[in-house]
């Protein structure tokens, strides 16, 4: 069967992405495939490459990245939700003027529409937010 | 929480059944729960699909007249909504009882509802093939 996940909550103040990270290992655990995880609300925070957390805690962003990256599916970030949480890739960070980016590598920023497509295309979306 | 989102495999049978559901259940400011529900219900809109809202427990704030959000330096979910008849959602449902507890009623709302009660919530749900809850 295939997935998609809608992440809506950020990462260490909240159980919501912790849980949708075990969730898509187990999807994935069972044979399922995952068509995209779309961050949207706070869960854009997840896309942070400044996420910095102390060594004994799990680094979510770059779990998700490894995750994706063995399993090929799509980080996707809702563009209106991250720009104004100051989650930037370089274009927008020269549209907006701002001094550097810092969306990590192998997320993507686009729009709501995908998140709409999620639930069209995949057999089943599931959300996790707070 | 966690929201889910299921699709219905097989066809119900019934003949109104909408794409998407929205179910506010947030104040229109404090959070951006609302504002973000409100731009999932236009994009889907715009995609096509034919979606309903429906208001519930503090969502029912959503639907106050005379809001002021700019007193908080919010811009709350007034104005988006004036814009709804243009993306053709035209089936918007309010669940009668949180207007009850909240000293609402119905003729105080901004825009036309169709007032359930909870026993009539589980039937919105099956006629809907997707349900997303904010």
């Amino acid at each position: 069967m295939k997935y998609s996940i809608a992440v809506y909550g950020g990462p260490y103040s909240h159980q919501a992405t912790h849980t949708a990270y075990h969730f898509a290992q187990a999807v994935l655990a069972k044979g399922h495939n995952i068509q995209r995880v779309f961050f949207y609300h706070d869960g854009v925070y997840n896309a942070s490459a400044l996420v910095a957390p102390p060594q004994d805690e799990s680094n979510l962003p770059k779990q998700w990245q490894t995750l994706a990256q063995d399993n090929s599916f799509e980080l996707v970030v809702c563009i209106a939700a991250a720009v104004r949480r100051g989650i930037l890739d370089e274009n927008e960070a020269k549209r907006y003027s701002k001094p550097a980016a810092n969306l990590e590598d192998n997320y993507q920023l686009s729009g709501l529409g995908q998140l709409v497509d999620a639930g069209l295309e995949s057999d089943r979306l599931i959300s996790f937010g707070p | 929480m966690s929201n889910t989102q299921s699709q219905v495999e097989s066809d119900t049978g019934t003949e109104t059944m909408s794409d998407m559901l929205i179910i506010f259940r947030k104040a229109p400011v404090g959070t951006s729960w609302a504002r973000e529900a409100m731009d999932l219900a236009l994009v889907s809109a715009a995609f096509g699909q034919k979606i309903s809202l429906l208001f519930m427990g503090d969502g029912v704030f959503q639907l106050a007249q005379n809001q002021q959000p700019s007193a908080v330096e919010q811009k709350g979910t007034q104005a988006m909504m004036q814009a709804l008849p243009m993306y053709d959602i035209e089936q918007i449902y309010v669940h009668q009882d949180s207007l009850d507890q909240r000293g609402m009623d119905s003729d105080q709302l901004h825009i036309d509802c169709q007032s359930l009660d909870s026993k009539a919530l589980p039937g919105l749900l099956q006629q809907h093939k997707q349900v997303f809850n904010f």
